[in-house]
């Protein structure tokens, strides 16, 4: 019963993304063009939506339902090259597919099937990274 | 009345409304908004092999984000199935242009239909687009730590410079890619 909650914000996000066509492999491509603001327009004030209830958390030390103190754990930025190398191959693939890993699992689910195949390739790119993580420059 | 549910909804609607999803998910289970994770715990889950990366805990760290990912999935069926936008996406004209250059000429669904199709699988393309793009989003994001939801947003919305970092990273790709790569595979 616990999990009910993340399965209604996940189907809640997932009905975003489609209705707002973030999931479209046409409007990454207007994004990474620079030919229309809707992209940036989602992205940015989803980010200031999160900075101001981050911010307003924080400020109050404000705890979660079951009585925690909300804890945020800062990602580690001792390590530069895996963010800048990383983050350059996930663009790649971004471009590549239209689709971060959200949008690939909604895609699937709008009844492209064959979505299933990059999310597999997914999984197996995971499973590599995880395999030579240890000789990779983080 | 219900048009809303078939009609596009436009950026300052859908994009506050995913900003709000990260306290959500901080008030009711103190959990970080992310979604590339998922995709650690079903290795971890399904085919761990002696990897330490994936020795852990699957269900305890993970389960939520599974189920999660698990929703966005139903959503997606609601959002593009159920409730399907009959009208194609209002694309802006120069990268319908764009596009049409590089031989497109379906522009009737989410992803042009050429390519992202199981007829597409066996083209060029579509091995590169779907089999490679896909392969670089999953290794990259457990490379960089995140993707769009756990690095763009999440982390951006906590200061984190690491975050930014990776965001800047993921337009190095993607402006490679659209830019430089697309128009030699076509």
């Amino acid at each position: 019963m616990n999990y009910i909650k993340y399965l209604l914000i996940g189907v809640l996000f997932g009905f975003i993304l489609t209705k707002s066509e973030v999931i479209s492999w046409f409007r990454i491509q207007e994004m990474f063009r620079f030919q229309d603001f809707h992209m940036y327009g989602v992205i940015g004030t989803a980010i200031v939506v999160g900075l101001i209830s981050i911010q307003i958390i924080k400020r109050f030390n404000m705890k979660d339902v079951d009585g925690n103190p909300i804890s945020i754990p800062p990602k580690d930025a001792s390590q530069k090259k895996r963010y800048i190398i990383g983050g350059t191959l996930f663009g790649l693939g971004w471009a590549f597919t239209g689709a971060c890993p959200a949008p690939l699992f909604a895609l699937f689910g709008t009844g492209i099937t064959v979505f299933i195949v990059p999310i597999l390739a997914a999984l197996a790119g995971t499973w590599v990274y995880g395999a030579v993580r240890e000789s990779l420059p983080h | 009345m219900f048009e809303w549910l078939t009609q596009p909804w436009p950026w300052y609607v859908a994009g506050p409304i995913i900003g709000l999803i990260v306290p959500l998910l901080l008030f009711l289970g103190n959990k970080q908004f992310g979604i590339s994770s998922s995709l650690r715990h079903t290795c971890a889950a399904c085919f761990p092999g002696n990897i330490s990366f994936f020795q852990y805990d699957w269900k305890k760290e993970g389960l939520w984000n599974l189920v999660l990912v698990l929703g966005v999935f139903i959503g997606g069926f609601l959002g593009g199935y159920v409730f399907k936008n009959p009208e194609p996406i209002a694309l802006s004209a120069s990268t319908i242009a764009d596009l049409q250059k590089l031989g497109l000429t379906d522009f009737s669904g989410f992803v042009p239909a050429e390519i992202f199709s199981w007829s597409g699988l066996g083209s060029t393309q579509g091995i590169i687009m779907m089999i490679l793009g896909g392969f670089l989003v999953g290794f990259g994001a457990r490379y960089a730590g995140g993707c769009t939801s756990g690095h763009a947003i999440s982390g951006i919305s906590n200061l984190q410079l690491a975050s930014l970092i990776a965001v800047i990273g993921f337009f190095i790709g993607g402006l490679v890619v659209t830019h430089l790569v697309l128009p030699l595979i076509f």
